[in-house]
């Protein structure tokens, strides 16, 4: 079947309207070497064939187990109502959905969005939303930029590496300077960062709780940041700010996350959901569609994009960020999310997590061997040595039917025996349990 | 359209107006008529190296984003801070209120690539044929 829908003879008519003999002429600028020599496409499949094949792959994955690994995203429930409302056709079939004269529904969902974001970080502005936490980390270290007209930038290590990663990927080609900076006994590293503070420092970037599931109140390297002219952005966990110290409440100038753990499925590669929010006085230079709130000309509510001049199609090539989309759907189901909890619900949830990895620091600390690392506080991720190599004890505990975290030595050198463990609201007394036998049994074989 | 006998213009519809070794820049009544009602003004910062026809400010309107260029080389030694909260005055008074900054001006023989009143007049008068 072919999937493109003109006929031969209208493509003949489309080209001779502009004067081009073949599709091939079009791409003629473009120098030969940089052309693909072959898409590498297999044939066609009939439906029927498509669908086993899908099928076969997603046979591999192991979805029975019983989940304790975190790195930035989190086994939450979801509830019912986010599908079902999520998935309504007037949401899920809309495209750009900006067009206030015949937008007013999504207009009005992504300004609560954009509400939610602003209540739950506490600073004054936020946009519709960005790609994931890696792009949002990115486009902050962007704005910091701008905003000082600075170029070198201290990065925590304790930030996710996933992210650190997207962010050097992203500025290979920009004169952007990285300095990065160590974490001792689980917390940033105070000293290494005044050291590298400068006044051409134009951020400080650190993450709470950081990889190593510490938390941390960053007010000093705020407090430090702020008389040397630089800026602090911090990635944060959302559930966490349930009960955590905001970004706000440090003085931190832009915050970034992972909205995943807001009512989206865990999926290998997303769509996620990053978010950013920023001083009212930073938000000329902030990425992005914002949704705003006004009148029509009768004096009623309404919502409409607003600071539009900061976006390339008006500002072209200075524009704030070359962003032009959003994770729409996926703000959709955050704020259908965080409506579902309310306030109050939040902070439940923010304290359950708590509650449930403290008991399981309480219950694996006991294993003969496992020490739990208790030089910092943690929310519901804590890191634990094992007296194995943590890939090792992975591989076992699949068998026993649990993820049960993830091996720190995977991004940090000299960790191999060091395992990462997420607990959500979801993992029963029972769960924590078993995990902990498993555990045992699988260290003493 | 207003073009007031003391300053000097350029193409783009910027203004300087020379007092001793300073510059105080801005933007003319013709370029403030074009753009409409300016919501936002993004002012160098002070101590910025300006360089002759580069950037240096942009305006906001409703729906556009205009660039504006330096009209002289020199360092920004005062930018109007009115203009934050209030990016009308350039609306309402171009010349006066709606002044953007203040450079000490480092080339005084830039001022040969300028503008009189006149020839900006005649200009400006061309374009809106």
């Amino acid at each position: 079947m072919n999937y493109i829908p003109h006929t031969d003879s209208e493509k003949e008519q489309m080209l001779d309207a502009i004067g081009v003999k073949s599709v091939g002429e079009l791409f003629e600028h473009i120098l030969p070497e940089l052309r693909p020599k072959s898409f590498d496409l297999p044939a066609g499949r009939s439906e029927f064939e498509v669908i086993e094949y899908l099928k076969s792959l997603g046979r591999k994955n192991s979805s029975h187990l019983t989940d304790f690994i975190g790195g930035g995203f989190y086994d939450h429930y979801i509830p019912s109502a986010v599908d079902a409302l999520a998935g309504r056709s007037e949401f899920y079939t809309a495209y750009t959905p900006y067009q206030p004269e015949c937008s007013q529904g999504w207009l009005q969902a992504i300004y609560e969005y954009q509400t939610v974001i602003c209540e739950l970080t506490g600073l004054d502005v936020s946009n519709a939303s960005l790609y994931d936490g890696g792009t949002a980390l990115y486009e902050a270290a962007m704005m910091a930029v701008r905003l000082t007209g600075r170029k070198k930038i201290i990065v925590d290590s304790g930030v996710n590496l996933i992210y650190r990663t997207m962010l050097y990927t992203y500025t290979s080609n920009l004169c952007v300077e990285f300095v990065e900076t160590p974490v001792v006994h689980g917390q940033s590293c105070r000293e290494d960062i005044y050291k590298h503070l400068d006044d051409k420092t134009a951020a400080v970037i650190v993450q709470n709780p950081n990889f190593f599931g510490a938390v941390d109140d960053f007010s000093d390297i705020v407090r430090q940041s702020h008389k040397s002219g630089a800026l602090v952005i911090a990635s944060v966990y959302p559930v966490s700010l349930g009960m955590l110290k905001t970004p706000a409440e440090m003085g931190v100038d832009i915050a970034t996350g992972e909205g995943q753990s807001m009512g989206i499925p865990l999926s290998f590669g997303g769509p996620y959901l990053g978010f950013i929010a920023v001083k009212k006085e930073h938000m000329r230079q902030l990425p992005g569609r914002i949704a705003g709130a006004t009148v029509d000309k009768d004096g009623k509510r309404g919502f409409v994009l607003t600071l539009q001049a900061r976006e390339q199609h008006i500002r072209r090539e200075r524009a704030t960020s070359n962003i032009c989309s959003n994770e729409a759907l996926c703000a959709l189901r955050a704020l259908i999310y965080s409506s579902l909890l309310g306030k109050e619900g939040f902070r439940q949830l923010a304290s359950m997590n708590y509650q449930k990895a403290e008991f399981a620091k309480k219950v694996l600390s006991k294993i003969k061997g496992v020490e739990v690392k208790r030089s910092s506080p943690t929310f519901n991720e804590f890191t634990v040595c094992l007296p194995i190599n943590a890939d090792e004890a992975v591989c076992r505990m699949i068998d026993k039917g649990f993820a049960c975290g993830f091996p720190l030595g995977r991004f940090y050198k000299g960790l191999d025996n060091y395992l990462l463990v997420a607990v959500t609201e979801k993992r029963s007394r029972e769960e924590i349990m078993r995990f902990a036998n498993s555990l045992e049994s699988v260290l003493c074989a | 359209m207003n073009v007031p006998e003391d300053l000097l213009y350029t193409k783009d519809h910027e203004w300087a107006r020379i007092e001793g070794d300073n510059a105080v820049i801005g933007i003319t009544d013709f370029a403030q008529d074009s753009l409409g009602d300016i919501t936002f003004i993004d002012l160098p910062k002070q101590g910025a190296e300006l360089k002759q026809s580069e950037w240096c400010a942009t305006v906001e309107s409703v729906k556009a984003a205009s660039d504006v260029y330096a009209p002289l080389s020199g360092q920004v030694v005062k930018v109007n801070g009115e203009l934050a909260e209030h990016p009308e005055l350039v609306n309402k008074s171009a010349y006066d209120k709606g002044w953007f900054a203040v450079i000490k001006i480092s080339d005084m023989s830039q001022k040969g690539k300028l503008m009189s009143p006149a020839q900006y007049k005649e200009y400006t008068e061309g374009l809106s044929k």
